[in-house]
């Protein structure tokens, strides 16, 4: 099994705020009423401070876990919601991810096909790659208030490694079917969706352009549609998806969780994140179906190998892990607030330039977005950042420093605040001394926290996240921050 | 060891602006106000001044780059003048800069100024700074009092604290310096305020309610220093000098290094063992009579107790409750009120503590001047808890 092409590893990212949908109904249905039905359950919604590109970092850092991640040759990042027009998204990944300079990176975009295009695109690539393709998916879509699809809609990201060996899923084959089928379209520098009429989309969308695609895949593989024993579809409206596994002959029970109820629809990564959902009960010897939709229709095969027995992944690793770390959220303002459809009075002191000096952020780079400090090759002092000459009070070595990344490393609350004067998005603003196991120390932000959560010597994991935005140019700055994680 | 500066320079005279929201005046206004002063009390005249150090820690708002806002604001004879930058501790180092040049014998008659114009920024609070393009890229979006309020959640941690306990400590230095500020006539804040006042004042940044919290103010002080003979051939019998003067530039070892719990300055414990030493200081608690420390927070002024060796580690709490530090305690600190209420334009903020130890130990310092006044310490503190300039100046007599 070891030539075979397949999924070596996979994760998720499904960010912590749920948005209830209770709570947008109450403050929109007097404009909506027919949003009643809808307002039921939660979606996910991400914090002011993550967009696709560090959800797609931390469902990456899931799906990698403890994994080297030297051999990785190539990463690819799926998403309408790309944060950069002309930068590179997925080489923010590479650099977050302190992957090596010597990588293949590349954006895929377009329809919310995207993610499945890219991971088909990576599995007929893995055969004759140099190794591991890392393909991503992530989604922070921007629906306008009130409309169905803010309540339909959920922030996440997926992150599947393929290439060729010890694989989870070997990949048999797949299909696509391309047609100019506009169910809904969104102008590059628009914010918000324009949909059709949902009777046709279903009637000659779903109904025949996914229908056509499963039974091709299906046919392509010799596979009999009653074998399939995990269908993955990517759509959250009622009914659909049992109307179109029944269409092509498979089994009610093999149709994945949609995660209507508690996620949305995470847009190009929602087929991904289904996928990495469903995988975590998978068997081995299981058939795997997982289709895409936008503007035709991809559909990808998998077996499930031996191998899925043997997958080393902590408690708090995998989608169903993401889910089940939840914080209710009731304020429908504070949602908008963070996707930047409300405006509030931020004060003077947001006025501050952040502008990015783009050659010391070259220069910085692996500090700035891959968390890299360094480590005394004669004291064996580790530090952060990593400086000329050695911070150990007993021994100022120079230039001895080597390569020592933080970014997977626990640390603990040493002091902290909660800072009401700063500006922030998500005030009070939390900070403060964090300890890195083995060594090392670093004031960083905390976030994604309650007042509870903060203590001295509470546990801490990092996270890659916008450090702030250079809203007069349009630029991102991001950094690493800390989360409690007890 | 170096000798030091114990005795060499004299302070030949001082002078300091009311401090306060001076909206209506400049710069050059503070400057001139605070130097009108200085130039009396030295009695000399400008052409007499040899070189000049200006402290300003603000740029972008304020008197502006270089040493000719100085040059120009006080029509100097086009001497050197050096502008100093070293955060809140800049106008103590001005004063080093001054002091040094006339131990040298470089200069005859130096002169210190500092000043700050921080009501021209259109809020409350200090600016928000640049702190350099590499830091920004990986520092935290912060702000002062959540940096020093820090040191509260280490302090309760280190010593077993109860939160309610230091929070109850830390107000009783403020209600303190509120008392004492009521009795300066140059204080920016001149209110008597309650224990209650400040426990139930809105959080800034927590546990430091806004009563913790120092404001920012206009203002500047100055110094003209020379030898003790210079000082004695102008008429000052027996002038006050310079018994130490110490500043410790931290390296970076408490933020990147593993022996530092968050609970203390690490450098003003350096600064004040430094200049306990360059003094001949050796028992502070029986030897000083007053201190001036850098009370930008309620929090910050509780940990310096400890960290100039006054307060025994934990005890800080106990002591400030017990009135150890009041007017009336064995060693009165902040009598002008302090940052908290004389206020603190940052660059004039060490040169205004000197201005009152100064005061005192000649018995100029009015209704509330210290019956025994012949050691006074001065303490002031840029930056942060973990990452800070401090310096510790030790005023006395020759004799």
């Amino acid at each position: 099994m070891t030539d075979a092409v397949g999924i070596l590893a996979f994760g998720g990212y499904v960010p912590r705020m749920r948005l209830q949908r209770s709570a947008v109904y109450a403050n929109i249905g007097w404009f909506a009423p027919g949003l009643k039905g809808l307002a039921k359950g939660e979606r996910a919604a991400s914090n002011w401070d993550e967009d696709a590109i560090t959800m797609a970092v931390e469902a990456a850092r899931d799906c990698l876990g403890e994994r080297d991640r030297a051999d990785i040759a190539r990463v690819v990042l799926a998403s309408t919601t790309l944060p950069n027009a002309d930068r590179l998204n997925a080489g923010v990944v590479k650099e977050a991810l302190n992957l090596d300079d010597e990588v293949a990176a590349a954006d895929a975009a377009g329809s919310l096909r995207a993610g499945t295009s890219a991971l088909m695109a990576s599995l007929e690539a893995a055969g004759s790659s140099d190794g591991p393709i890392l393909c991503l998916a992530a989604e922070r879509r921007k629906a306008a208030p009130g409309s169905e699809s803010e309540m339909l809609h959920g922030d996440a990201a997926a992150a599947f490694l393929v290439g060729r060996g010890n694989v989870v899923a070997r990949y048999l084959g797949g299909a696509s079917v391309t047609a100019d089928f506009v169910d809904h379209f969104r102008e590059t520098g628009r914010d918000f969706d324009y949909f059709w009429e949902t009777r046709w989309i279903r009637d000659e969308g779903y109904s025949k352009l996914v229908v056509k695609a499963l039974k091709r895949a299906l046919e392509k593989t010799g596979i009999a549609a009653e074998k399939v024993a995990h269908l993955v579809l990517p759509f959250v409206e009622r009914g659909v998806s049992d109307g179109l596994a029944k269409k092509v002959g498979v089994a009610a029970e093999a149709l994945a969780d949609s995660l209507s109820a508690n996620v949305g629809s995470a847009g190009a990564a929602h087929p991904g994140l289904l996928l990495a959902h469903r995988l975590e009960q998978a068997k081995p010897g299981d058939i795997a179906v997982v289709a895409g939709f936008g503007q035709g229709c991809d559909v990808l095969v998998f077996e499930v190998t031996d191998a899925i027995l043997q997958r080393e992944v902590s408690p708090t690793q995998g989608v169903s892990a993401w889910i089940a770390r939840r914080k209710e959220e009731t304020n429908y303002f504070k949602f908008l607030f963070f996707r930047d459809l409300v405006g509030l009075d931020t004060g003077a002191r947001a006025e501050f330039d952040q502008k990015t000096m783009l050659t010391a952020l070259y220069r910085d780079r692996k500090a700035v977005l891959g968390l890299v400090g360094g480590r005394c090759t004669k004291t064996g002092t580790v530090q952060f950042p990593k400086t000329e000459i050695s911070v150990n009070p007993n021994d100022h070595a120079i230039r001895t420093q080597e390569d020592y990344p933080f970014a997977e490393r626990k640390a603990r609350v040493m002091t902290y605040t909660a800072d009401s004067l700063t500006f922030t998005p998500d005030p009070p603003q939390y900070y403060g001394m964090i300890e890195f196991e083995g060594g090392g120390r670093m004031m960083a932000e905390i976030v994604d926290c309650d007042a509870a959560d903060v203590a001295v010597g509470a546990p801490l994991r990092m996270v890659f996240r916008i450090k702030a935005r250079d809203d007069k140019r349009g630029f991102t700055k991001y950094f690493w921050k800390a989360v409690p994680t007890a | 060891m170096a000798k030091g500066i114990k005795d060499k320079v004299a302070i030949l005279g001082m002078g300091c602006a009311k401090f306060g929201e001076r909206w209506n005046d400049s710069p050059d206004t503070l400057m001139v106000e605070a130097y009108e002063e200085c130039l009396a009390d030295a009695g000399i005249e400008t052409s007499q001044i040899d070189a000049a150090w200006l402290a300003v820690a603000f740029d972008a708002v304020n008197v502006g780059p270089s040493g000719i806002p100085l040059s120009m604001a006080l029509r100097l004879n086009d001497i050197g003048v050096t502008k100093v930058e070293n955060y809140c501790a800049s106008g103590t180092d001005a004063l080093r800069g001054a002091v040094y040049a006339v131990a040298s014998g470089a200069a005859d008659i130096a002169l210190a100024m500092g000043c700050e114009k921080l009501k021209d920024t259109g809020y409350g609070g200090l600016p928000v700074r640049t702190r350099g393009t590499s830091f920004d890229m990986i520092g935290i979006v912060g702000s002062a009092p959540g940096s020093f309020a820090q040191l509260a959640s280490a302090y309760t941690a280190a010593h077993g604290v109860d939160a309610g306990d230091l929070k109850r400590a830390m107000a009783h230095v403020s209600v303190k310096s509120h008392a004492n500020g009521v009795k300066n006539p140059k204080a920016h804040l001149r209110k008597a305020i309650d224990m209650d006042t400040v426990l139930n004042a809105p959080m800034i940044a927590e546990p430091l309610g806004l009563f913790d919290c120092c404001g920012v103010s206009d203002g500047a002080a100055c110094a003209i220093v020379t030898t003790p003979e210079i000082a004695r051939e102008l008429g000052k019998a027996d002038p006050v000098t310079i018994k130490a003067i110490q500043l410790c530039a931290s390296n970076g070892w408490e933020m990147q290094f593993g022996e530092w719990d968050g609970s203390s300055v690490p450098n003003t414990r350096l600064a004040a063992a430094r200049a306990y030493a360059e003094a001949g200081i050796r028992d502070p608690r029986a030897e000083l009579d007053l201190i001036e420390v850098h009370d930008c927070f309620s929090i910050t002024e509780l940990v310096i107790m400890e960290d100039l060796g006054l307060s025994d580690a934990g005890r800080a709490p106990a002591d400030i409750l017990d009135g150890r530090y009041d007017r009336d305690g064995a060693i009165p600190c902040q009598l002008d009120g302090g940052l908290k209420c004389f206020g603190h334009p940052v660059g004039a903020t060490g040169l205004r503590m000197v201005y009152e130890v100064y005061n005192q130990l000649q018995g100029r310092a009015g209704e509330r001047q210290r019956a025994t006044a012949d050691f006074g310490l001065t303490h002031n503190l840029g930056g942060s808890p973990y990452n800070s300039v401090a310096a510790v100046a030790i005023l006395g007599r020759q004799n």
